[in-house]
């Protein structure tokens, strides 16, 4: 009997000795820190581009993001399945360069890299470009004349020249001529702004870059205007006309060279997929400094894709709610319905927080049982009757996010996130449970699912939980030790010690 | 107030956990393997036959949904009958009819059902409904038992049934089980039943508890349980350990009814059975399990067993 129980302890041991000690081994060697501390966000931009290829070889060149206002650059991968694919120097910027021979089918090329902002700086010094003075028709030259000479009047100096220049684009009714100028270019209004200007003596140039937006994909480069004002460079937001760099704003590249430019394909398109994520700041410096020397870091979550490290967040958390489960079960002995079923619900609480998820997943079971009551005297086959919950779980859900919505309670649009297929048979158990062990039975093992599923979710939102699992995965390992020495306990359960109470009085 | 016992006076009582149940006993003594002829009536109740345990008479099986439209022919010439689920748990599903009116049958607590009802019943049952993890099921009927006129009284609206927990073929502890008003004529101890714990010698009461105090009466018919003596009591011990011996299961509960003219019958067998049995006798299993494991070690004479159970277990 002992054999068995030995051997479970050596391997957790094992396991957990393990965990401790990758754990250890990051946060001392390598500089990882365990408690949350500071956090910078840190951003994975996914750049997608996109190409249908024409007759012959196919040359994809990419100009790569320098460091820019205080941007930092700290990884960057290349997918080029079948390219040849070198990083050429052009003029002193870095270029990604896809070849190849021939292509028949469209095609994806990917760059990705995670940056950061260290400071919030403006854009640095630069060379001041030659003024090329635009080639304008009659017409246009009397209204670019018009324009200037207002704009000239009401303005301070070059930045606020761009400024006002860009409202007046903006809202074309406050001036004919620049609304004139506008339709007879039928061009982007920032490549509109940088004629003005040029006309106006203003050196002036293009800064692309991204806004960047968390989860958004299919986002696409945005341009922003830069003009020197006799010391220095101000960026003007050609939609606004706002000066200084918007928040959030990466800064791509400065110039009018092409970020992208193909031959031999057409259609191409540069689209960015992006994720933020908070890192502690230790582990971004970490990744900065060593993100090549060590193997442990090259297998780390942080070198998958961008969706992928968003689930893993998520995943991670799972181990942390399957041992409150396990202790609930094993050395509290609380019923619940469903052994997992609590862990499931914690998820969907961690979307729609606590007492709103409590209040939908109530109203829904509820409801659910209610209209189960009449389903159960239909005398239906079980996997119809259950079918049929599952889809009355999804009309209730879209009554009660319309209902609110309508309410004005946005809280409850989260009633997505609730798994439908556990709450069609959470209803149909506790339904036949209700039948055969009465209403009791019912609030008995559903409060205790309510009760894991909270105590779950309140372990997983800890903010302590949520860096280790993520920023120390090794540490599951010592979740995993400690589940299967739970998994040889042998000891009573404390509702044991409230069950037999009764024979202590014996004798 | 809410009164805790400490676990240190537990191990002193030798109560047996639901974790050690799981661990020590379930897990290590009752192969998976062995389950389904536990876990399905109609396999033990072959394998009951096969082995000469006696076991209630089956009238019919329903497997499929057609076979419902025969329904009255099938049930025709049987006056009361019990209609169980073939892998049903914890006495889920059991209709039982013990007459007829007119065109209608009259179940155990009188009310009257038709024909189409019991076939509805039957239709829940096939689908699942009754059975353990909710698998499409079969549905058995069976000969109703004409209990033992000796145990009247201690039973309310409902037949007593005697539980036997066998270790490697050693009956280590019995208790019977009797259905009252608030049970609702069932024989769960969780739903307010009685529970008699039995002297493994003798089959005498050792005592009687209901929602875990100590219970002179029967609270619905007044019958006295410390009078209580289960007749035939060699054969339900001989019938208990046999089963062990034909499942292959260390650790088995033996649900035992006592039939008029029959004498003891195998109801069903429980792969896991449950702990209540420590409250009606109000001792604990552990130490009397570890005595079980020396005698298994000793003998494998299946007489010798019992007898030595009797000796070990039976001085309460």
């Amino acid at each position: 009997m002992a054999t068995p129980k030995v051997h479970i302890g050596v391997i957790a041991g094992v396991l957990i000795l393990l965990g401790i000690g990758l754990t250890l081994y990051k946060s001392i060697v390598l500089g990882f820190p365990l408690l949350p501390g500071k956090y910078r966000e840190v951003w994975t931009i996914e750049s997608k581009i996109s190409i249908t290829p024409t007759e012959g070889p196919v040359e994809v060149d990419l100009r790569l993001p320098e460091d820019l206002a205080g941007w930092v650059v700290l990884e960057e991968h290349f997918a080029s399945s079948g390219f040849g694919f070198t990083v050429v120097d052009d003029k002193g910027a870095r270029v990604a360069r896809w070849t190849r021979q021939a292509l028949d089918a469209p095609t994806t090329l990917y760059y990705k890299l995670q940056t950061y902002r260290l400071q919030e700086s403006e854009l640095e010094d630069a060379a001041i470009p030659d003024i090329e003075e635009p080639m304008l028709e009659a017409d246009q030259l009397a209204a670019m004349e018009r324009l200037v000479g207002i704009l000239r009047e009401q303005s301070s100096g070059p930045a606020s020249f761009a400024g006002l220049l860009a409202t007046q684009l903006t809202d074309e009714s406050q001036n004919l001529d620049a609304s004139f100028l506008l339709g007879s270019y039928e061009d982007a209004k920032h490549l509109v702004m940088l004629e003005v200007l040029a006309f106006a003596g203003i050196p002036a140039r293009e800064v692309r870059g991204i806004q960047l937006q968390d989860g958004r994909r299919r986002q696409t480069m945005s341009s922003l205007i830069e003009v020197y004002n006799g010391s220095s460079w101000v960026t003007i937001d050609p939609g606004t006309g706002a000066s200084g760099l918007p928040t959030g704003f990466f800064v791509w590249e400065r110039g009018d060279e092409s970020v992208l430019s193909v031959s031999g394909g057409r259609n191409s398109s540069l689209e960015f997929a992006l994720v933020e994520n908070s890192l502690p700041a230790r582990t971004v410096v970490g990744m900065e400094q060593r993100s090549h020397d060590y193997a442990l870091l090259d297998f780390s979550i942080y070198s998958l894709p961008v969706e992928q490290q968003g689930m893993f967040k998520g995943l991670l958390l799972i181990p942390v709610a399957a041992l409150i489960v396990v202790i609930m079960r094993v050395l509290v002995g609380l019923k619940t319905s469903g052994t997992f079923m609590p862990i499931l619900i914690a998820l969907a609480f961690l979307q729609t927080k606590l007492l709103p998820g409590l209040a939908i997943f109530i109203i829904l079971v509820s409801v659910g049982l209610w209209i189960r009551s009449w389903l159960s005297h239909m005398n239906l086959l079980l996997v119809s009757r259950i079918s049929a919950v599952v889809i009355v779980v999804i009309f209730l859900m879209a009554v009660l996010a319309i209902v609110s919505y309508r309410a004005g309670v946005d809280q409850a649009l989260t009633v997505t996130f609730f798994p439908i297929i556990i709450l069609a048979w959470t209803i149909e158990r506790m339904s036949i449970l209700w039948e055969e062990e009465g209403v009791k039975e019912v609030l008995r093992q559903g409060g205790g699912s309510l009760l894991v599923a909270t105590l779950a979710y309140l372990a997983m939102s800890i903010p302590l939980v949520e860096h280790l699992t993520f920023n120390f995965p090794e540490m599951t390992l010592c979740l995993l030790g400690v589940i299967l020495l739970l998994g040889k306990y042998t000891g009573y359960r404390l509702f044991e010690l409230y069950r037999f109470r009764d024979l202590a009085f014996k004798e | 107030m809410m009164k805790f016992i400490s676990p240190a006076k537990l191990t002193e009582l030798g109560i047996l956990g639901m974790n050690r149940r799981n661990i020590s006993f379930i897990g290590q003594y009752n192969p998976r393997r062995n389950y389904r002829l536990v876990d399905d009536k109609l396999l033990t109740k072959k394998a009951a036959i096969d082995n000469d345990i006696p076991v209630p008479q089956l009238y019919g099986i329903v497997e499929r949904q057609q076979q419902i439209n025969g329904l009255a022919a099938m049930l025709a010439g049987y006056d009361g009958f019990a209609i169980k689920p073939s892998q049903g748990s914890g006495g889920k599903g059991i209709l039982v009819i013990t007459g007829r009116k007119e065109d209608c049958f009259v179940k155990s607590s009188g009310v009257e059902i038709s024909t189409e009802e019991i076939g509805r019943h039957i239709t829940n049952t096939l689908a699942g409904l009754h059975s353990l993890g909710g698998r499409n099921d079969r549905a058995m009927i069976e000969a109703l038992i004409s209990f033992d006129p000796c145990l009247e009284g201690y039973s309310y609206e409902g037949i007593p049934d005697i539980r036997v927990i066998a270790f490697k073929g050693i009956p280590v502890m019995a208790m019977m089980r009797c259905a009252t008003h608030s049970s609702d004529g069932k024989a769960n101890l969780h739903q307010g039943a009685v529970g008699v714990g039995l002297n493994i010698a003798t089959g005498r009461s050792v005592g009687a508890v209901q929602h875990g105090q100590l219970v002179e009466v029967h609270p619905d018919t007044g019958a006295i349980f410390s009078e209580l003596q289960v007749p035939h009591w060699d054969n339900i011990l001989d019938l208990a350990a046999r089963c062990v011996e034909m499942t292959g299961l260390g650790y088995l509960g033996v649900d035992i009814v006592l039939d008029r003219n029959f004498g003891p019958m195998l109801l069903e067998l429980n792969a896991r059975p449950g702990l209540a049995i420590q409250v009606a006798n109000q001792s604990g299993l552990r130490h009397r399990l570890a005595i079980a494991l020396k005698i298994a070690e000793q003998t494998d004479d299946h007489d010798t067993k019992i007898a030595l159970a009797k000796e070990h277990f039976g001085g309460q």
